[in-house]
């Protein structure tokens, strides 16, 4: 069985790959995508602490993000597709009233 | 510890590829498959509960949500998937960085020593949920009604 701090650097090395994505893409979901990854690797560490001390604390509060990424991921995706309906692209170089 | 590497394996290269791929629906199967290595993962850590619903919300509900959204703004005149060579240098170094900082921080961290969970309960997540945290558990579930509306509303033609 694996130890702690390999499943930390597992989820360290994922959520790199994730912010990677984040900077380098400009379709808006291949961004969403890569949040995922990260909110991934964020879960992967709860439920390795979790494990790790012995108690259920760690799955409960993974169990929380895990939801509060759904709501996030449900109301990006709406925006995205206005975005799109409204600029004819999801690129991200295109949305710049804000700016 | 074989089951470990193995994991981490298919984790880390089909993350790879969801960043690189070109096609946003492979990038999006490719999601799928580093979301089904971590129910596996969660297994491994003695979190079934965890592994169930990671299933059944992000394979079963996220994926088809982002499939349907990839479909519904497909574009065929964009070809141009990342940015500049500029920003993919800045990207690699940073996202380098802070991985380096992070595996030198876990590494540096003595860690206390506790006993690993041996069992799987998922009773006692239950119990965590809706006694300690009950509060919690309520505002998560109004959360989840105001984005479902606020969804609804932004996915809303305007004219309708």
């Amino acid at each position: 069985m694996a130890d702690l701090e390999m499943w930390l650097i597992l989820s360290a090395v994922l959520f790199s790959v994730g912010l990677y994505g984040v900077i380098v893409r400009l379709n808006a979901i291949a961004i969403l995508l890569s949040i995922e990854l990260m909110v991934n690797a964020v879960n992967i560490n709860l439920a390795a602490f979790g494990w790790a001390r012995g108690d259920y604390t760690g799955q409960m509060i993974a169990l929380f993000a895990i939801a509060l990424t759904v709501a996030e991921v449900a109301v990006g995706l709406a925006i995205l597709i206005q975005l799109s309906r409204t600029h004819k692209s999801i690129e991200l170089d295109v949305a710049t009233e804000l700016m | 510890m074989i089951a470990f590497y193995v994991i981490a394996a298919v984790m880390l290269v089909a993350a790879v590829k969801v960043v690189r791929s070109k096609d946003l629906v492979r990038g999006v199967l490719w999601l799928a498959v580093v979301l089904g290595a971590t129910a596996v993962a969660f297994i491994q850590l003695k979190a079934d509960i965890l592994a169930v619903i990671q299933i059944m919300l992000y394979t079963g509900g996220i994926i088809t949500l982002m499939l349907f959204s990839v479909l519904l703004t497909w574009n065929r005149d964009e070809g141009k998937p990342t940015a500049g060579h500029h920003r993919q240098v800045t990207g690699l170094l940073l996202s380098s960085a802070i991985a380096g900082i992070f595996i030198a921080a876990i590494k540096r961290t003595d860690m206390p020593e506790t006993t690993p969970l041996t069992v799987s309960d998922p009773q006692a997540v239950g119990a965590l949920f809706l006694q300690q945290h009950v509060l919690a558990f309520e505002a998560l579930s109004v959360l989840l009604l105001a984005a479902m509306i606020g969804a609804i509303v932004l996915a809303r033609r305007r004219d309708a």
